[in-house]
């Protein structure tokens, strides 16, 4: 019979944690994956556009861009792509990215209220996140599919590869959303504060223009790992350069450890928020 | 042979904060100093919510947590649940864990009830298999067939109680933690949940919170009566634990439901054994007698009183024969009379009297007043029943 011991935690035991936690995303793979039906299902029943008000965001941000490109109000420097479809990748990509930093926090705050009266796997909870990030994002890269079609891009093999860097790069903001939520869950100016610097964090990625040659912005933009992911993603769309290839790998190589330290601390933490959190 | 330990919890405590903000940063600070050093000093603006609880729990027992609200019940069953880490002591469980703590939990108000009959079966813990295999079974229960494919914003709130009851009744738990839940749903579906528990009993550790004393003496063989977070009583004794609850409550206030200002009840007495007493006590079966004077300025006027018998739940549970009687004249207009029941037969508790006094001709209410005076039966036997009837058995023979 399974025994569950239930007391102060003293001092972290990494490895036993890890192991508790692995083997609670192995026991609620059913739970995540309902979890996740339930939300998406409930989510488009009261909506007649349903996913299309996914893509409105980024898909009006490349165009505004488009538009001040194509009427020379702002003079970006040649992308090596046509920029429509340059725009539109960097939209859509940079629209998973911020979506997935946001969703360890989102899925807690939905689950607020079974959190503090049902007992069950937390990570169930990050994971069913990520289905449902998955299943908006397929629809985005399906339309950037077609857009690629549209502008001619050439396909290539390379393109299968396409699928791992969109892991990757979820991969990358949820891990960044762990730390966040807990802390969000705490106070509410955490996701104020996410929001507020997504805004600007977007302009010190290449989303709607390249890194620039020289300057200041190159630094910004080369000290900011989603720099990386959205070039690199990009280059797999349309066969690119890889310029920053090597960069991506140990960005990856540095997040994936810690998206298990992340796991962790969300495990850790949960109990601590339910208890501030039992209205 | 005694049966296996399930639930062993050692000195458990819990501290909580008393101000949100002061909460929350010790919360970061918990985040991210886990401390490695046994901390068990309470910081500034904390108390104890759960102080140094132990028991044990076998298969086939159950736990009765009492106490008044805020004396730390539900965080410890929030801790026996796992949803927060004690403090302080150790929980072991053994074995699968279904809390009824709130039933529904997690409903979408969108979806329909066979869609949040998987949702909810998943959040407790069954598979899809386990779930597929039940799903009949459960909406038998819940009564609700004619509603399951309705999105279960539009069920009431005794439907959607029903549904989460059914579901967790199907997880088939070792220990089952049960806090005050079946309040709620009309008298059928309350039966049914206590044929339920009466079932699952004997293979499963039951720890159950409740105000309702009759519940408690009903399922419960032991007791743990908190105040403040503390054990106050903790044993067997049922009937004691019950006694002591009722005790820590002030005596019920007497209220005046209606008064046409023509009679002033001076007192209502019964007399005491003994001073140090708090309030009258008559042995079972024993008379109950009282002694009312009122003053009024009625005279020769015929008075019905009745006198009407509550229990601490404020249940009436008897009703004294209704007599009239003529006020006579007297110097300063006070009226005494005795009233008395022979051999009363109330099980052990504590009761009050509500006394009403209607006027002669058209039966007009004159005066009600609520809760006059309280008294407790005394009887060796802790029933959740209203009355002990006097029985003699009488052998009969073949012959005869």
């Amino acid at each position: 019979m399974e025994v569950k011991v239930y007391e102060k935690k003293e001092g972290m035991r990494i490895f036993k944690l890890f192991k508790e936690s692995l083997k609670d995303i192995h026991a609620s793979r059913f739970l995540a994956k309902q979890l996740a039906v339930r939300d998406i299902k409930a989510k488009y029943r009261k909506s007649y556009l349903g996913i299309a008000w996914d893509f409105l965001g980024p898909i009006s941000t490349a165009f505004i861009w488009i538009f001040l490109n194509g009427s020379g109000t702002v003079q970006i420097s040649d992308t090596g792509v046509p920029y429509p479809v340059y725009a539109f990748t960097g939209t859509l990509l940079w629209s998973i990215i911020s979506e997935s930093i946001n969703l360890p926090a989102t899925s807690t705050q939905g689950a607020s209220s079974i959190l503090t009266k049902v007992n069950f796997p937390k990570e169930a909870l990050v994971v069913s996140g990520i289905y449902k990030l998955l299943f908006n994002s397929s629809f985005k890269i399906l339309l950037l599919i077609i857009f690629l079609f549209v502008y001619k891009i050439n396909f290539t093999w390379i393109l299968l590869l396409f699928p791992l860097v969109m892991l990757s790069s979820i991969l990358f903001g949820t891990t960044i959303g762990l730390f966040l939520a807990p802390l969000g869950m705490l106070y509410t100016d955490i996701k104020k504060l996410v929001t507020f610097s997504l805004q600007f964090l977007m302009y010190a990625t290449p989303v709607v223009y390249g890194v620039p040659k020289e300057g200041v912005l190159k630094t910004i933009m080369e000290l900011n790992p989603i720099t990386y992911i959205i070039t690199v993603a990009r280059d797999v769309l349309v066969a690119g350069e890889f310029e920053y290839l090597q960069y991506f790998l140990i960005s990856m190589a540095v997040v994936l450890p810690l998206f298990f330290i992340g796991m962790i601390f969300y495990r850790v933490s949960i109990p601590i928020i339910v208890e501030r959190l039992q209205a | 042979m005694d049966r296996e330990v399930l639930v062993k919890v050692e000195g458990l405590s819990k501290k909580f904060c008393k101000d949100l903000k002061q909460s929350l940063k010790y919360g970061v600070k918990d985040l991210f100093f886990n401390s490695k050093k046994k901390e068990v000093t309470l910081r500034k603006k904390e108390f104890w919510a759960v102080k140094d609880i132990s028991f044990e729990l076998r298969r086939g027992e159950c736990l009765g947590l009492i106490g008044h609200n805020g004396a730390g019940k539900s965080t410890l069953l929030k801790m026996l649940n796992g949803l927060i880490n004690p403090d302080e002591g150790r929980i072991t469980m053994k074995g699968r864990i279904g809390a009824l703590i709130e039933l529904g939990a997690g409903f979408n108000p969108l979806l329909t009830g066979r869609e949040n009959i998987y949702n909810n079966g998943a959040v407790l813990g069954l598979s899809r298999k386990e779930i597929d295999e039940k799903i009949e079974g459960i909406i038998d229960f819940s009564e609700i067939r004619e509603f399951i494919d309705m999105p279960v914003q539009n069920y009431s709130s005794g439907m959607k109680v029903r549904l989460g009851f059914s579901i967790a009744a199907q997880v088939e738990p070792d220990i089952l933690i049960i806090d005050e839940v079946l309040a709620v749903g009309d008298l059928g579906f309350v039966l049914k949940c206590f044929k339920t528990i009466d079932v699952l009993l004997p293979k499963t550790s039951v720890i159950f919170v409740s105000h309702s004393m009759p519940m408690v003496s009903r399922l419960c063989n032991q007791v743990i009566l908190m105040e403040r977070g503390v054990s106050f009583f903790q044993g067997k004794n049922v009937s004691k634990a019950v006694d002591l609850y009722y005790n820590k409550f002030a005596l019920i206030e007497s209220s005046v439901v209606f008064d046409d200002g023509t009679i002033e009840i001076i007192s209502l007495d019964i007399p005491k054994t003994s001073l140090d007493e708090p309030l009258p006590i008559i042995n079972w079966n024993e008379d109950l007698q009282f002694e009312l004077s009122f003053r009024t300025g009625l005279i020769d006027t015929t008075l019905e009183f009745t006198f009407f018998i509550y229990d601490k739940e404020q249940r009436a549970v008897a009703m004294l024969e209704r007599k009239s009687h003529t006020t006579y004249k007297t110097n300063d207009n006070l009226q005494r009379f005795v009233i008395k029941h022979e051999h009363l037969q109330l099980s052990k508790g504590i009761y009050s009297i509500t006394v009403a006094i209607r006027g002669p001709e058209r039966k007009e209410p004159k005066l009600r007043i609520n809760n006059l005076i309280s008294f407790q039966v005394v009887h060796p036997e802790d029933i959740w029943a209203p009355f002990v009837l006097k029985t003699n058995f009488v052998k009969k023979l073949n012959e005869e």
